[in-house]
């Protein structure tokens, strides 16, 4: 699905030269790029070039050592995680990181907070207000269980779910924050064929949904046949960016994948 | 009891007849010194639903909450005793108290935002016996507490004209100040139990949990881990300055010996032992370690009685007791006498316990 078939594209993250420095080590040099609105754009690279140090500095876990990053034209580096989430950018992470003992439905509870405004007096008291907030939360939760394909396992613990059903939970916690952004690190690793494909159509059905996506993968097929756009890193930098024809023909990033293996 | 579980309006009043007869039961079949032990259950009943917030539900492990129990205690004695020759009322006094613990709650809080687990704890039982101690020496050169001596002659709750003292006669019953107190603590335990539950089962109850699973997580799912601690210590700490106000009232007399870490210890043991996290296993903490010591008391009797001296001092035994109680349990029950359910998954293994968790929506 290329983009030229959409309205000029307008951009929603752009990330313009970030620089991350962990003591001497440099992480992040420099890196430049924008996704799109509308798009599923692939962020690929080999082990250690800095794909979740990226993500991280751009949802707030880390700050970052210079340049910006800008979700709809307002800045958010350097600011806190969860306003962050407030303004449209929600994440998984690589290494699963679930609310293991909450059940599975009130992890995606967890992630209406940020959408919700009771108050501890409202709390307390369990004004009507709060009563059918309460509703809503819990009505909007079993609808993005539904949608992530989890819909039978609403009052499964977290932590006892299975690999991929973690996978798709952290997704619809994610989702259920309302963002404009969704950035998925790594969401199909140790995944068999048949469910990267499940994954692969649910990420096409948030395209058309309206959502933005942002994928580490390392599976080069999935994100090729997936991906609008990608950008390659390597050791931190930026060393390619376009549509997945063009970046896979491109020699610096065979280099680096070889190179990374000879 | 099945059948009263299908009745659950009726099992509802016998509890609350119950618990309306309980003064006058206990003080007929133990004896008036049982039901001074039934207001103090009560009182750590209140401590520990409080500790059990900033603990069970939003895991900071505070090992100083003592320390708002004695503001709370404090400020009423400053407020309501000859001391200042202030004597406020109670409905006054307790929210104020409440208040002033709250704030503490938050000063405590701020500076330990970043701490976790082992620090936090470190960090908590210092700020509980900094207040210890600054209560022990604040009695010069400006005796604001009366130093080590305490203060004493602290006004009863006194509701409409009716002092909580004495006794008096009513419907055939010698009514007597403890029975009093036993209502009023009661009331307020009530009152804490259902904010407590109501808290949980709430926005702000799920983001507790969340920040006590993961606080990463919690953080990128954004929920603004300040201001929920925050909230958690303040929250706890109220609970606490409130239950201080009350024990002011109820003994008249307090001094910093009341508010040591042995005391903040207790209380976290009630929480630990009961079912952290689970409002009627906190209560039961609090019942089994306010009621077993006091029990104990007779063993020297006992002892008297049989072998005619005491051959082992009860206060020995109450803690080789408590000890060995607690390593029991961490061995056998080590999520709590009545956990919550939440509590006995995290504990149970897996395979052990599949059937439960796959249970359909
Ligand atoms: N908190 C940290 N402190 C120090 N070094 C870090 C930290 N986080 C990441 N790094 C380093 O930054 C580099 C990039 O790591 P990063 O995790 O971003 O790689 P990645 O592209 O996500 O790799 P992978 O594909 O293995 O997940 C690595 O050398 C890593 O060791
Ligand atoms: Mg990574």
């Amino acid at each position: 699905m290329p983009t030229s078939t959409m309205p000029a594209p307008e951009c929603l993250l752009s990330v313009e030269g970030v620089c991350k420095r962990f003591g001497g080590l440099a992480a992040l040099e420099d890196v430049t790029l924008s996704v799109n609105e509308g798009e599923i754009f692939g962020l690929i690279g080999p082990n250690g070039a800095g794909k979740t140090t990226l993500f991280n500095c751009m949802t707030g876990l880390y700050s970052v050592t210079s340049g910006a990053v800008r979700l709809a034209g307002e800045a958010v580096q350097n600011r806190k995680p969860h306003e962050v989430v407030k303004r449209g950018f929600a994440r998984t992470f690589q290494n699963i990181r679930l609310f293991a003992n909450m059940t599975a439905l009130e992890n995606v509870m967890v992630g209406r907070h940020v959408r919700s405004h009771a108050t501890v007096i409202g709390a307390i008291l369990r004004c009507r207000r709060t009563r059918e907030e309460e509703t809503a939360i819990r009505a909007r939760a079993h609808e993005l269980m539904e949608y992530v394909g989890l819909g039978h396992k609403v009052r499964a613990l977290a932590g006892h779910l299975a690999y991929g059903e973690q996978r798709r939970l952290e997704i619809a916690r994610a989702l259920a924050t309302n963002p404009k952004l969704l950035a998925l690190d790594e969401p199909v690793a140790g995944m068999n064929p048949a469910e990267r494909q499940q994954m692969a159509d649910l990420f096409r059905r948030l395209r058309e949904d309206g959502r933005t996506l942002l994928l580490i993968e390392h599976d080069v097929k999935l994100v090729m046949g997936l991906c609008d756009r990608v950008a390659v890193l390597d050791y931190g930098r930026k060393i390619a960016e376009g549509a997945p024809a063009e970046v896979r023909k491109d020699p610096a990033v065979i280099a680096a994948y070889l190179g990374g293996a000879t | 009891m099945a059948w009263l579980r299908a009745r659950p309006r009726l099992a509802l009043l016998l509890l609350a007849a119950l618990l309306i007869a309980l003064p006058f039961l206990v003080g007929a079949g133990l004896g008036r010194s049982w039901v001074r032990v039934l207001d103090f259950v009560l009182i750590y009943a209140l401590l520990a639903i409080g500790l059990n917030i900033v603990v069970g539900y939003a895991g900071l492990l505070d090992l100083g909450y003592i320390a708002f129990y004695a503001l709370g205690a404090y400020l009423y004695a400053w407020l309501a005793s000859p001391h200042f020759g202030l004597h406020l009322p109670f409905w006054a006094v307790l929210p104020l108290g409440a208040a002033l613990a709250g704030l503490f709650g938050v000063l405590l809080g701020a500076p330990t935002l970043r701490l976790r687990g082992d620090y936090l704890a470190i960090v908590t039982l210092g700020f509980g016996e900094i207040i210890r101690i600054f209560m022990n020496n604040l009695n010069a050169p400006f005796n604001l507490t009366n130093g080590p001596q305490g203060m004493n002659l602290i006004d009863p709750v006194s509701v409409g004209g009716l002092a909580f003292e004495g006794q008096r006669q009513f419907l055939g019953l010698t009514v007597t100040g403890l029975h009093l107190y036993y209502y009023l603590f009661l009331a307020f335990t009530l009152l804490a139990i259902g904010v407590a539950m109501r808290l949980q089962d709430s926005r702000i109850g799920r983001a507790w949990a969340a920040l006590r699973e993961d606080e990463v997580a919690a953080a990128a799912m954004g929920i603004n881990t300040r201001n929920v601690k925050l909230l958690a210590f303040a929250m706890g700490a109220m609970f606490g300055g409130l239950a201080g106000g009350l024990f002011a009232a109820f003994q008249g007399f307090i001094s910093p010996e009341s508010f040591n870490l042995w005391e903040s210890i207790l209380v976290l043991c009630m929480i630990v032992l009961g079912g952290m996290g689970n409002i009627p296993g906190v209560i039961l903490g609090a019942v089994l370690l306010t009621v077993i010591p006091e029990a104990l008391r007779y063993l020297g009797d006992l002892q008297r009685a049989t072998l005619g001296h005491v051959a082992v001092d009860p206060s020995d035994l109450r803690m080789l007791l408590f000890g060995l109680s607690l390593v029991a349990m961490m061995l056998w029950r080590p999520a709590g006498l009545w956990p919550s359910r939440q509590r006995k998954r995290e504990f149970a293994s897996e395979d052990e316990h599949a059937d439960l968790y796959d249970a359909r929506a």
